[in-house]
């Protein structure tokens, strides 16, 4: 068989090489611009509000674009309670199932299940809205709510009529949304923890439950907690299926059981209704210029976590 | 001399890979016994079987019987936990609990076993220590991290940790395989201490460290019981061509 004939000038090759470095430098490139400008556009464009208002914006309860005042502290309450919430009932459920993966599982049944859970993260959250308000909020109000209210209604948290839609329904969402990044990256983190801290445990004739609770918790701990850092950034920012069953109410109650707004759902919610007035406009930036300050600090601070935690111990294996 | 561990027809694998074939071998009380081999040769197998640590790799099995105190440990209605209870283990890599402090390090086996009193806590916890030979050097610092401490150090925090819960036996995985002389010398010191308490199996790859502690020595070739016998016979009149060859350092 003939060799193909190598040709003499490589040209194409040199300035294929030049066209592809330069292509996919641009697309880099591209990112940290979009980055920049994600960040400038609504700074600018929040300015009206920003001059109105100044730092009462944060601590103003009032929300009322008819005598155009705006105050974003209910939100800022709702994302903050619904956030809580959400990590309070995620948290548990996300640990158990890292450590049923990363110690109990048999082997076949750990791909098929951490595939699942992934796939989870992969709902739309529109999807996950609707199964919200025809399934879960109907669910709360009928069953979970009547017994709340009966045995702990002295407690401010559970005053007042429950119609569906609510702060309660509105966390759960968020929970059901946080457990697969929250477990996903407490099993990674895990499965790091050295044979020879699950070993000391075992051979001091540790129970596997002890085994986990003395050696394989504490030693992940600040992995574990960039986890659920994690899942609280993604609660923070998560829009469209709280949006669909947090009732969206501007006022701050103590109940769990009224409606409420975050600071993503009212965004949401109302940037279409502004009716040309430029103040509203601009006070819904703020809150998205708000929202996007914070989302990033938590993600950066949640990552850092996890990423030391995970270098320092692939470094030490 | 009674026997402290009897092991019989032992063997052990990992997946299909068979690890130890037919071991026969009687572990005497109060005394050291040390396993020697080349790398790869069944050696720290064998010595996992003895506490029953062996099973908790994945995938692992075993046959055969291992007698302590005559009654095999194997047998089901036997719970692991309680064996490794009996049969402390300390091994090659120092391993403490990062998050605890030196004193919680020691008596983390005994607040698993349910005592909760601080003053007999604190107590086991100085008793350990000194049997340790660590004590004098860490009565100051007890409440800082266990991985504060020098390697040496940490493995002999991890003997009083061995020791606080009262075994009866401890195994040693090659204790010194990543420690300096000195630390070496000292927990072999300590070892020869506790003989007189204990029954002692250590797996070493440092035949001076065998012919230095053991009262018996067991040389092990691939996944085989070679030969068994008192140190000083096997250091010095061993009957196999295959013992000689790896005590004088023809291979290994």
């Amino acid at each position: 068989m003939d060799r193909p004939k190598l040709s003499f000038f490589r040209m194409s090759k040199l300035s294929g090489d030049f066209i592809f470095k330069g292509v996919v430098g641009l697309f880099a490139l591209g990112i940290i611009v979009l980055a920049f400008l994600l960040f400038r556009e609504p700074f600018i464009e929040s300015q009206l509000s920003r001059n109105a208002f100044g730092f009462g914006f944060l601590t103003g309860s009032t929300w009322d674009p008819v005598n155009e005042v705006f105050g974003a502290l209910p939100f800022i309450f709702g994302t903050l309670v619904s956030s809580f919430l959400a990590l309070l009932i995620a948290v548990p459920f996300s640990l158990g199932i890292a450590i049923f993966l990363s110690e109990l599982a048999p082997e076949k049944l750990r791909t098929p299940l951490s595939f699942i859970i992934e796939l989870l993260a992969a709902v739309p959250s529109v999807i996950i809205g609707l199964w919200g308000i025809f399934i879960l909020a109907p669910f709360l109000r009928d069953y979970l709510a009547p017994p709340l209210s009966t045995y702990l209604g002295f407690l401010p948290l559970f005053q007042g009529p429950m119609y569906g839609l609510s702060m309660l329904t509105g966390s759960v969402i968020l929970a059901i949304m946080v457990i697969p990044i929250t477990s996903s990256v407490s099993r990674e983190v895990i499965m790091t923890v050295p044979t020879q801290q699950r070993e000391a445990a075992l051979a001091l004739g540790a129970t596997g439950w002890e085994t986990t609770r003395i050696a394989v918790l504490p030693y992940a701990r600040s992995g574990i907690f960039g986890a659920v850092i994690l899942g609280f950034g993604r609660a923070v920012g998560e829009t469209m299926a709280v949006t669909m069953v947090i009732g969206n109410s501007s006022h701050i109650s103590a109940s769990l059981f009224s409606p409420s707004d975050t600071m993503a759902s009212v965004i949401a919610n109302q940037f279409l209704e502004t009716a040309g007035s430029k103040l509203y406009i601009s006070s819904l930036i703020e809150v998205g210029f708000l929202l996007l300050v914070v989302s990033v600090i938590i993600n950066i601070g949640a990552r850092i976590l996890v990423w030391k935690f995970l270098k320092v111990e692939r470094g030490a294996a | 001399m009674p026997e402290k561990i009897t092991i019989e027809n032992l063997n052990a694998w990992f997946e299909t890979k068979q690890a130890l074939h037919d071991i026969n071998l009687s572990i005497q009380e109060n005394m050291i016994t040390a396993i020697i081999g080349p790398s790869g040769c069944g050696k720290s197998t064998f010595i996992r079987c003895l506490n029953r640590m062996h099973e908790v790799v994945p995938k692992a099995k075993i046959s055969g019987k291992v007698l302590v105190d005559g009654k095999n440990i194997y047998e089901s209605d036997v719970d692991p936990v309680d064996i490794r209870r009996r049969i402390g283990m300390v091994f090659q890599k120092a391993n403490p609990f990062p998050t605890m402090s030196i004193s919680d390090n020691v008596v983390a086996g005994l607040k698993l076993s349910g005592v909760k009193d601080k003053k007999i806590l604190d107590n086991i916890a100085e008793e350990s220590l000194k049997k340790a030979a660590l004590w004098d050097e860490v009565k100051n610092d007890l409440n800082k991290s266990g991985v504060s401490l020098s390697g040496g150090q940490q493995q002999r925090l991890c003997i009083a940790r061995a020791l606080a819960v009262e075994p009866e036996i401890i195994l040693f995985d090659e204790p010194c395989s990543a420690l300096d002389p000195i630390s070496t010398s000292k927990i072999e010191d300590l070892m020869l201490e506790l003989k007189e308490k204990y029954t002692i199996v250590i797996v070493t790859h440092n035949m001076q460290q065998a012919a230095r502690v053991s009262d018996y020595t067991a040389f092990f070739l691939y996944g085989k019981l070679i030969e068994f016998g008192e140190t000083n016979q096997i250091f010095k009149k061993p009957m196999e061509k295959s013992t000689e060859d790896y005590i004088v350092g023809r291979f290994g």
